[in-house]
């Protein structure tokens, strides 16, 4: 259940970034964007290169002795105290809260949890910037995972600060607050009920008649993207934070030659 | 009933493919979610919004349950007192036989029943139907289903799944004399009239509990049609039948919860019948059964009931909100489960009931998105619990499996990919040079066998993941760049 009340600290010269396993291998542009936004409102970004996955897989598929280890792992890249900014709801959910429980609440896990924040909270409650528009007038909708809305309040940041930009039109969908149908390992031990989950899903995302959906959150999009494919739809989602950054003018592309000669270098 | 969970997968797949029961359910559900909703938007502020409401519940059942070995016995004897027997049943084959013998002593026949879900949990009306007691359905919901032969596919609404023309047929073909009508009142009116002759003629009335009072020995059954008034004060036996999970302390426990259970149910601040049953009838008295009988049911409960975590299971008022707003359950209803409680309560309590081995397949049958948690009244953490549930029958977690099936639903590959997962994710380099690997084979992805891709393409990895990028832009950066400052 989203928490009721959170004391947000002053804006911060530094902050840690956690990237989460998906944005890693799936969307570093997503990682480029967070950065470059918060670089832009004067923070200091620092990436534990080290760092891998939160361990919610095996948390949500019953695994707590797997989760637990790599929680350790990760809570220990992590040891100044600067806030722990992270490009997803549901694992910030899964570090926010399943953390805790997973530690019989030991004192130095909760302190650790109390630095965590979502990269939207984070930018709407902490870095509290004033956006303005650079974009073409469009139209988008909000998906918000579930973990995210439910356990964090999310939904409410991301309309926000989208509701900050003059040029986006923000649209509705119908049955919003409802599941997507991804919820991990259930995709493929479930496959046919999360496909019934996500193809109404879709349905009601193509229904908004949006130009594009964002959402805070890879695991759904990656589940709705490749239904959207398979239904050659061409509507597609992307990350909020990227939409945010190329609005604002400050996205950093990743080059494809740059990335081919990168590929190249770290394949050796 | 016969109870078959472990055709869940078949089942539920079965279900999605029947367009005609995901559009009764979705319609229903939708109904059901706006009744609710309105029903606590208009809660008054002194009695606090929902949030309130619900914490109250939780902390009611809560309190009852850490003294519940406590509370029945104080049940017990106040039963007894006011002249209400009691008889405890730790299984279902002992509940159908105490219920069994009780109406034989009396030579009774025939017997109408109130809605009960404990009775469809001990299979009664077949175990009495074997033993030449005939046993009618009383609430027309009931009649409904089992009239089709079929079960309840909702906890409160038992023939949810089924549309008005379906009941038209269903009652053209099985009652006599019956035009085939769409007309609900008329449908009504036709079950209404099938029912008063089996009240007039019933040796006994048997029905559920949904609160039972320690304090003062009292059973309180919640309903709208007269069904639950009606079986239990016109035939001459009445036996109550109920989990163990029912009791409370106090006469004033109950209002706050029934609030939330009608609300939660039906989007009612009240249902039309409330009936507090506090004795048989006594010399002098013109109407009313001659005995009462109360029927406490264990099975499984106690197993739920020894583990601190688990025991939030047994705070279920029973209101079927979670149902109602379950993505899963709204695709694919009610029967695909297999089991008498369905959606995420049935998750969450058929594993006691049933064991871990036969029930493996529901806990994870669950996004664990949580919604059912957000709208339960008395706040039971469903995903927490379906989570523990998935790390039983694994039986991986650091505590031996409690559930009675622990362990079942190991697979030796799964925990050994989870384990070298695991390991992987401790070591990074191992972790970035298999995550880079992915990257170069990402074309490769689409050929992967899973079945994922039955209705989705296979995502691709990016060329490069954000590790290398970070990696590059610092080696190539004059400029100080995000990257690990702290060893
Ligand atoms: S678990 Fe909660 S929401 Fe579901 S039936 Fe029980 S009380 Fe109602």
């Amino acid at each position: 259940m989203a928490e009721a009340v959170r004391i947000y600290p002053p804006k911060p010269d530094k902050v840690y970034l956690f990237g989460t396993c998906l944005v890693d291998s799936f969307s570093p542009q997503t990682g480029l964007d967070a950065i470059a936004l918060l670089e832009h409102h004067g923070i200091e970004v620092v990436f534990p290169q080290a760092q891998t996955c939160c361990g919610q897989p095996a948390y949500n598929s019953g695994y707590d002795g797997e989760a637990r280890a790599v929680a350790r792992s990760q809570m220990d890249l992590f040891p100044a105290s600067w806030p722990i900014v992270i490009l997803s709801g549901s694992c910030g959910g899964m570090m926010r809260k399943h953390y805790p429980a997973l530690f019989d609440h030991a004192p130095e896990v909760v302190a650790f949890a109390e630095r965590v924040f979502e990269f939207t909270e984070f930018l709407r409650h902490v870095v509290q910037p004033t956006f303005s528009d650079q974009g073409a007038a469009t139209r988008v909708t909000l998906h918000t995972s579930c973990a995210g809305r439910r356990e964090l309040g999310i939904h409410e940041h991301g309309l926000a600060l989208l509701d900050q930009l003059q040029q986006v039109q923000l649209v509705p969908h119908d049955y919003q607050e409802e599941c997507c149908g991804f919820g991990g390992t259930f995709s493929v031990k479930h496959a046919d009920v999360s496909a019934a989950m996500a193809e109404d899903k879709t349905r009601n995302l193509v229904g908004a008649g949006v130009d594009e959906f964002v959402s805070t959150d890879w695991g759904c999009m990656l589940n709705l993207n490749t239904t959207l494919e398979y239904a050659q739809q061409p509507l597609r989602g992307r990350h909020l934070i990227s939409f945010l950054a190329e609005r604002i003018g400050v996205t950093q592309p990743l080059g494809k030659a740059d990335s081919e000669k990168l590929f190249a270098e770290v394949a050796r | 009933m016969k109870q078959q969970p472990e055709a869940f997968h078949p089942n539920s797949t079965a279900a999605l493919a029947d367009p005609v029961l995901r559009s009764n359910f979705r319609g229903a559900m939708e109904f059901l979610r706006n009744k609710r909703r309105t029903a606590f938007a208009g809660v008054n502020t002194e009695e606090g919004d929902f949030a309130a409401l619900s914490r109250r519940g939780e902390a009611i059942k809560q309190r009852c349950l850490q003294q519940l070995p406590e509370l029945l016995e104080q049940l017990e004897q106040n039963c007894t007192r006011n002249g209400i027997q009691v008889h405890w049943a730790e299984t279902s084959q002992q509940a159908n036989e105490i219920i069994e013998s009780l109406i034989r002593a009396r030579n009774g026949r025939k017997a109408v029943k109130g809605k009960s879900m404990v009775t469809e949990e001990i299979g009664l009306n077949e175990y009495l139907g074997d033993r030449g007691v005939d046993c009618i359905e009383s609430d027309m919901g009931e009649f409904i289903v089992q009239l089709a032969g079929e079960t309840p596919s909702h906890i409160i609404m038992p023939a949810i799944h089924k549309d008005a023309g379906q009941i038209a047929s269903l009652f053209e073909n099985n009652l006599e004399d019956t035009p085939y009508t769409e007309d609900v009142d008329q449908l009504i009116g036709i079950g209404r009239q099938q029912l008063r002759e089996r009240f007039q003629h019933a040796d006994v009335g048997i029905t559920g509990v949904n609160f039972a009072v320690a304090e003062t020995g009292t059973l309180c059954l919640v309903e709208n049609e007269g069904n639950g008034r009606m079986c239990t004060t016109v035939p001459p036996l009445h036996i109550a039948v109920t989990g163990i999970e029912k009791v409370v302390a106090q006469l004033s426990d109950v209002p706050p919860l029934l609030s939330l259970l009608t609300r939660s149910a039906t989007g009612q601040k009240i249902t039309t019948y409330f009936n507090m049953i506090s004795s048989p009838r006594k010399p002098g008295e013109q109407d009313g059964p001659e005995e009462v009988h109360l029927v406490l049911l264990d099975n499984g409960r106690s197993q739920a009931f020894a583990d601190e975590e688990l025991r939030k299971t047994l705070q279920c008022i029973r209101c079927g909100a979670c149902m109602n707003h379950c993505p899963v359950y709204t695709r694919i209803g009610g029967h695909a489960y297999g089991t008498t409680y369905p959606g995420p309560i049935g998750k969450i309590v058929s594993p006691h009931l049933l064991g871990l081995d036969a029930t493996k397949d529901l806990p994870t049958a669950s996004s664990l998105c949580g919604a059912c948690e957000e709208v339960c009244p008395v706040r039971i953490p469903i995903p927490k619990l379906l989570q523990r549930l998935r790390v039983e029958s694994n039986h991986a977690g650091t505590a031996e499996g409690i559930v009675r099936g622990a362990g079942s639903g190991r697979k030796p590959l799964e925990a050994l990919v989870w384990k070298a997962w695991a390991w992987a994710c401790r070591h990074p380099a191992i972790y970035h040079r298999g995550a880079s690997l992915a990257a170069h084979g990402r074309k490769l992805f689409r050929f992967l066998p899973s079945r994922w891709k039955t209705q989705r393409t296979m995502p691709q990895p990016a060329q490069i993941t954000l590790h290398a990028a970070l990696k590059n832009r610092q080696r190539r950066s004059a400029t100080p760049c995000p990257q690990e400052k702290i060893s």
